[in-house]
């Protein structure tokens, strides 16, 4: 499972970053008199509502979905885990803060939150970005704040402080670590759910602006035309679909890997 | 038990308040002038200042704070910029339609999840159960606005035996809470799995087969029933996941819910029917929250007393 995961995600990766290689043609050029083309041999994917290679755009795509998933997943399990690994060690009023806070985030539907934002922001990829990391670090916070409560209390973290460890050096080189391996699955799980938040709210036209291509867009796209186009819904679902299966393999898998408790 | 539940009920205060906060804070996240926006930019100035004072937004935040928590108190979300209605009528319009299909959406989830659950828990290691849970992990997977318009290609534009969008009919329905029902049942599949692998493993099922019952029977009699209750935990968690998923269903099928209402509130700036939609769909989800935590302290003593 977990080759299968890593097998789709690298490939996905290299598609997106040798896209304008791969294909001939510019993913915003558009060919009016051949809007709508079904798949033939110089457009293997076909042409959208405008006449633009759907391959192309795809690929394109791709580089969005990856960008804000990596971005995302990065600065949200950064915040999450300063957050959870103070909040953890600290314990006391700093604890009661940022857990009240997590409580308040935790209660409001995540993507709801994030289509609230957007909406009052406006549309754009940095404002999908930053309401997604708006809602995300939530999750990293609560994981690394068990873990810190719970690393407080072991021996050799005790022994760091009795040494006169300054709190920030026992966080970052005691505590922090012991979260990693969980924090690295919720990493994967969230690259998947990042993608799929951005095409979401791509596809409710909340997202990246055209003539930018986004996976979501294109769907969205796609819905006038599934009389007379199908390929412009399927195409894109495909590139979706599969991208975020390769990451919850990937998560699926590590998470078996580091706690065979859990697979069941 | 009344403690257990007094302590639940107080700890969701806060909670409410926040989201409240927060749904406050949104229109003052408008860049620029939200008055301005929700004009558009040719707009005249005396109508501007029209609207912000319609909007309460010559008062100061404090004020404007205290009479938004003072008009939710009595059900009062303000008026909707493009209907000219109150906005607690706009919703209330719409509630039933987006309650029906969040409703069939989790029968449908739970009628495909369970026996699949069921047969991967039985067959465990085995074909069936790898088959079972592959498909449950696509579903979980397949983004309902993918779900969707394909099977709108097959059911409506191929087969021609479901309407494509609308409501109106029971056939309406099919599609939306099918695709809306999907991710929740894969969620549900696992769970319920996992579950019953659990009790399964308990000396009581070995029991009732020592006894001479048949394997089925087992299952179904004893080891089921015991593992519903975390089943039944999830199907409560999961409701607030449906609930948003409706916002994004409604809108590919031209469901007439508040999800839809929602983003049509969007596209045209109209901020206080946004911010009625956001609140109403944020404060059931607590809701649900709530009465799944008390269900389950009723049906599992020791929560209660923890």
């Amino acid at each position: 499972m977990i080759r299968v995961g890593l097998v789709i995600v690298l490939l996905a990766v290299l598609a997106a970053t040798l896209g304008p290689v791969l294909t001939p043609y510019d993913p915003a050029a558009q060919t009016l008199e051949h809007r709508l083309e079904p798949p033939s041999r110089s457009h293997p994917l076909g042409l959208d509502e405008l006449g633009r290679d759907i391959l192309s755009r795809l690929l394109s795509g791709a580089r969005i979905s990856l960008l804000v998933g990596l971005v995302v997943v990065s600065v949200s399990s950064l915040v999450g885990m300063a957050l959870g690994s103070i909040a953890g060690y600290f314990g006391g009023a700093v604890d009661d803060v940022i857990s009240r806070a997590t409580d308040i985030l935790m209660a409001f539907p995540g993507i709801l939150l994030a289509i609230a934002l957007v909406a009052v922001l406006g549309p754009s990829l940095t404002n999908v970005i930053l309401a997604l990391c708006v809602i995300g670090w939530v999750g990293y916070a609560r994981l690394v704040r068990g873990q810190a409560l719970r690393a407080r209390e072991l021996e050799y973290v005790q022994a760091a402080r009795a040494l006169g460890a300054s709190p920030a050096r026992i966080v970052v080189r005691h505590v922090l670590p012991t979260a990693f391996p969980a924090v690295i699955v919720q990493a994967t799980l969230g690259m998947a759910g990042a993608i799929i938040a951005e095409a979401s709210l791509s596809f409710l036209g909340l997202g990246v602006q055209p003539p930018t291509p986004s996976w979501g867009s294109m769907l969205d796209a796609g819905r006038a035309h599934l009389f007379d186009a199908p390929h412009l819904t399927i195409v894109p679902g495909v590139a979706i679909a599969t991208l975020v299966l390769g990451f919850n393999f990937l998560g699926d898998g590590l998470r078996d890997r580091i706690d065979p408790k859990g697979r069941l | 038990m009344a403690r257990y539940l007094l302590r639940r009920l107080v700890l969701t205060v806060p909670v409410l308040l926040g989201v409240a906060t927060l749904v406050f804070a949104l229109i003052h996240l408008v860049p620029g002038d939200p008055a301005q926006s929700m004009l558009g930019e040719s707009a005249a100035p005396d109508e501007v200042a029209r609207l912000r004072t319609s909007l309460g937004l010559d008062r100061s935040l404090l004020t404007q704070y205290g009479a938004f928590i003072g008009g939710l108190a009595h059900a009062d979300l303000g008026t909707s910029f493009r209907f000219g209605t109150p906005v607690t009528q706009e919703i209330r319009k719409r509630v039933a339609d987006t309650a029906i299909l969040a409703v069939c959406a989790m029968g449908v989830a739970i009628v495909f999840a369970i026996p699949l659950g069921i047969v991967a828990a039985v067959f465990r290691g085995r074909f069936l159960d790898h088959a079972a849970m592959t498909l449950a992990l696509a579903g979980i997977s397949m983004p309902s606005f993918w779900l969707g318009p394909l099977l709108a290609i097959l059911f409506a534009v191929r087969l021609g035996w479901l309407p494509v969008s609308g409501s109106g009919t029971v056939w309406h329905l099919v599609l939306p809470a099918v695709t809306l029902g999907t991710a929740l049942s894969a969620i549900l599949a696992r769970m319920t799995r996992s579950s019953v692998i659990e009790e399964l493993r308990e000396l009581y099922v070995l029991a009732a087969r020592a006894r001479g019952l048949s394997q089925a029977r087992a299952v179904v009699r004893h080891a089921f029933r015991n593992s519903l209750i975390p089943v039944v935990t999830i199907i409560g968690l999961q409701f607030g996941a449906v609930l948003t998923g409706t916002i994004i269903t409604e809108t590919i099928f031209g469901w007439p819910g508040v999800g839809r209402l929602l983003i049509q509130a969007i596209n045209t700036r109209d901020y206080p029917l946004v911010q009625g939609c956001i609140l109403f769909i944020s404060v059931t989800y607590v809701a649900m929250n709530l009465l799944t935590d008390l269900t389950y302290g009723f049906l599992d003593p020791r929560i209660r007393f923890e």
